[in-house]
Parts: C-alpha cells; structure tokens; sequence
C-alpha cells in the first residue's frame, strides 16, 4: 500500500516494536512506524486507540515500556529542539504577547542576538497570517488565532519534525478547515516531517502524504494509506472521486477495526 | 385591562402570562446599585427605630448617630488613628512575613512530589488546629508585645496559604510542563519561567483572601493580651461600658478590611490586565 515515494525517502523517525503500559491498561501493542524524511503524516483513529500516546513518545515526553523510538539513528531518551510539538490546546503563556510567545521559544537557540530572535519571530507570525497581531495577549486573540501563534512558536526554532496532537481538535468547524489550508501552505514551504494526530478523517486524507490508521485497545496500527493526491492541496480535492474513495477505505477500517 | 376570569376569550394573552422566567435574572447596574442601596438604608432606618422607640437600651445598641459621635471624638483626639496606626502595622508585618515564607514553601510543595509528601500532611494537619488556642501558648513564649501579634497572624495565615499556593501550582495544566520540556527547558526553568508565572494570578487571589483572615487574627490576638491597638480599645470600651465606641470600632475595622481588599482587587486587575480577553 506504499507508494514509491514512501520507500525512497530517508527515515526521519523510527519506531520499532514499541509498546506502552500504563498500570493495567495497555495503551499501544507492537507498534512500528517509520516518519520519512519531509513526510507529512497522518495518525487516525477512534479516541483510546493510543495515538496520542505514540505521540508522546516520539516527542519523548513518555518512555515506551518495550520497544524503541529514534530520530535520525539516535535512539530518543527526552523531548528535544529537534522535535516540535503543538497541542490541543495552544498553552499560550498569558502573560507574553504573541510575539514574545515565540520569541520565548526561540531563547534557547544559540547565537542568536535578541534582534534576530525577533526579526525571526515576526517572520515566523507572518508566515502563519498573524502580520499585526504581534503585540496582543493570548486572552485577545481566537482559538484558531491562538493555534496560530502556537504553530509559529514551533516553526520559528526550525525542528526537523513537527508533532501536532489533535491540534485543531477545539476549533469550530469553519476556523479547523481555514487552518487546515494554512497547515497545508506551512508545509508547502517549509517541508518537514510532519506528525498530525487527529480523529477527522478528511482532515488526515487532506493533509498526508500518508496515513496511519490505528485500531484502539490495545492500541496498533491497523493500517496505512499512502494518498496519492496532487499537491499542492487545495479545498477542491475534498470533492473529488479520489478523495472520497480514500476516505470511505480508512472509514470502513476505523469502524471494522 | 381583561380581567383573569376572562381567560378562554383571550387565549394568545394567557400563552404571554405562561411564559417561564428565565433561569437568571440579570440586573442593569443601576438596579443592581438601587437595590443594595435600599436594603442599605432601610438596615439604619430599622437600626435608628430600635434604639429611638427605646425597643433596646444603649447600653446594648446605641444609635447610629451616637455611635458616629462617639468616632468623631475619637478621631478628634487622635486615638482611632494611632489604634489603627499600630493594628495596620501589626497586620502587615505578620502578613508579610507569613506570605514571604508560605511563596516559596507552597509553590515547592506544588511542584515536586517529594517536597509535597513531606510537608502537605504536617500542614494538612497544624491548620485544623484553632489558632485562637494558640494565644496563651504565643503569650507564654514571646509576651505580649509586637512580636506576639505577629506570630498568631503567622500561624492563622501561614499553613493556610502553603496549601493555597501548592494548590495553586498544581493547577497548571500538564501541558505547559511538556511545552517547557519540549522547548528544552530544565525544570528549574520550567517551574521559574512557566509554572511559576502561570500560577501567579490564582497565588494574588489566595493572598488577597488571606489578607482578610490576617485581620480577624489580629483582633483575636489583641482582645486576649494587648497595651493599644484596636482590639485593646474594643476590650477597654467594654470595661467601661462604652457600646458605642465598640460599634464604632468594629465598623472601622470592617472598612480597614475592605479597603485592603480592594486594594489588593485594583493592584491584580493592575499585574494581571493581560488576562482581559477581546471586548
């Protein structure tokens, strides 16, 4: 199910035979999965499949009970710079304007004059459509706003790989697909390896260059979809023949599953 | 106007009389302010006609206007303000030295398990203890000066507030933490650039709630053993009968309270204006 581009690209992250308990429960089983190099994928599943499990573990905020995760060949033991991560919720200090939100992300960066930090952190809000917005606190902007800034923060350092757990799972219906289109642009330009965590199918089908469907209890990876659409994406290809037929497949395995 | 008893010929009306009222009743600001201000008035009026129909002595209720008077003279003479001088002062120092402690013990003990484990029980335990108890213990080990006063502030305020502010830390949404963590922070700058700060609104509103319990064991602490203070003229008052200056002294005391309190209110609204959200 594969697709070419899928085996020709270097590993970026790879997870081998991981599996997670906590206490009783069994989070994931045996999972593995590899994030190739400027992949953008895609984890679907009902709630309590584990997916934002396998999350924390690659961002290294879990250890897996067996198994192993590494970046780049280097087995993962703790979060890292190299790793972005944007949650459900924006966690927005509240006390920092939207520019210095990032610009607190940016102060672990060495070399970097305070007029670079900031230099690169407008370019970082720019990016995500915040031109403007700079100097308001997290409390006066949208959610969607917030996720914006939030995403900003996590590009603005450069990680090689962004993981996104449920990001646009609080918005309502119509700022999630406006984000969706600025997800997809962001990563147009800026092509890093991409892991989005999400319950939407079409949200995932959109988006990926592959997806990775799990089955809950315990937690596996039931299976991939390499989605073979055209990029760049744009809303038009919600409706096409293609699309659909994607959807339905990861659909019908979710609720089999 | 239809009479009720009319009812069948006007159905669409009787449909308008159904109407449930909603769950909440909300108030314009100025009826809010009618309001409070009538049942403000009509507490004197009641106060004033109890003691002018002579329905209760004076020694046991002045009047308003005496009770009035009676602070006049006293604030003529220098004496309220000298009392509320050396109560204001007691209450600071107590207050100030119980928070400064209870900061950095509370946020620790939030924050890291093991802080918590060894110290939340033994506070869990100390602030059921009644503090008022305490005051013949206090009086034994320091006298009856300053320092007595500024101990029982301590102990009525101090445990309270570690697992205020404890509490207060734990809240924090396990998010921030991760966010620290992913940034590559330590968790020494996780808890100093994030938990801390994030905290800090919900740690403003414990000490301004504290602040107010700082006064009422104040007053415990100089009814029982005091030379000046405004618990002391209560208790003399008493001696002589003086109901009055009592009233009066117990109305001071609540005003000292709630201009605190709304001070601490106009200093956070201050620290914290990055909280108010769009409109």
């Amino acid at each position: 199910m594969s697709s070419t581009e899928t085996l020709t690209r270097q590993p970026r992250v790879t997870v081998a035979g991981v599996s997670k308990q906590f206490g009783e429960v069994t989070a994931l089983t045996d999972v593995d999965l590899v994030l190739g190099d400027r992949e953008f994928v895609s984890v679907v599943g009902a709630s309590g499949c584990g997916k934002s499990t396998l999350l924390s573990i690659i961002a290294g905020l879990e250890a897996p009970t067996t198994g192993s995760a590494s970046i780049a060949g280097a087995e993962i033991l703790g979060p890292g710079r190299d790793r972005g991560v944007v949650f459900q919720q924006a966690t927005l200090l509240p006390w920092l304007s939207a520019l210095d939100n990032v610009v607190f992300a940016l102060d672990g960066e060495q070399g970097l004059s305070k007029r670079d930090r900031v230099e690169r952190a407008r370019e970082a809000l720019a990016q995500v459509g915040l031109t403007g917005f700079e100097q308001a606190y997290p409390a006066q902007l949208s959610g969607g706003m917030q996720q914006r800034v939030a995403l900003a923060r996590s590009l603005a350092y450069g990680p090689s790989v962004l993981l996104m757990d449920e990001p646009f799972g609080a918005l309502d219906a119509l700022t999630r697909r406006t984000m969706q289109e600025l997800l997809t642009q962001v990563w147009e330009r800026n092509r890093m390896t991409v892991m989005l965590i999400t319950h939407d199918i079409e949200e995932a089908v959109f988006l990926s260059d592959r997806v990775v469907a799990m089955t809950p209890r315990p937690g596996k990876v039931a299976a991939e979809y390499a989605i073979e659409l055209p990029r760049p994406r744009t809303p038009d290809v919600i409706g096409n023949d293609a699309f659909r037929e994607y959807y339905r497949d990861i659909l019908d395995l979710i609720h089999r599953g | 106007m239809t009479t009720q008893t009319s009812a069948p010929a006007a159905p669409a009306r009787r449909t308008a009389g159904a109407r449930r009222k909603p769950v909440l009743t909300v108030l314009t600001r100025r009826q809010y302010i009618t309001t409070a201000v009538i049942a403000f008035v009509t507490f004197l009026v009641l106060w004033t006609a109890v003691t002018a129909t002579g329905l209760v002595q004076p020694l046991f209720l002045p009047s308003p206007a005496s009770v009035v008077e009676k602070l006049v003279e006293q604030a003529g003479n220098g004496q309220l303000w000298s009392d509320a001088a050396v109560s204001t002062y007691r209450v600071m120092v107590g207050y100030l030295l119980a928070s400064a402690l209870a900061i950095p013990i509370g946020v620790l003990c939030g924050a890291v398990p093991r802080i918590e484990a060894a110290i939340e029980p033994i506070m869990d335990f100390i602030r059921y203890m009644p503090v008022v108890a305490f005051v013949p213990l206090t009086v034994l080990w320091v006298g009856i000066d300053d320092p007595q006063k500024f101990l029982i502030i301590f102990l009525g305020t101090f445990f309270q507030q570690v697992l205020m502010f404890a509490d207060a830390v734990r809240r924090v949404p396990l998010a921030y933490r991760n966010l620290g963590a992913t940034l590559g922070l330590n968790r020494v700058q996780i808890l100093v650039r994030i938990v801390f700060p994030s905290a800090l609104p919900q740690i403003w509103d414990s000490l301004r709630i504290t602040l107010g319990w700082a006064w009422t064991w104040l007053v415990v602490a100089e009814l029982v053993a005091a030379t000046e203070g405004m618990g002391y003229r209560i208790t003399q008052a008493q001696r002589f009968l003086e109901t009055d200056l009592i009233i009066g002294y117990v109305i001071v005391l609540g005003l000292l309270g709630l201009v605190f309190d709304q001070i601490m209110r106009a200093l956070g609204r201050q620290f914290f204006r990055y909280l108010k959200g769009r409109s």
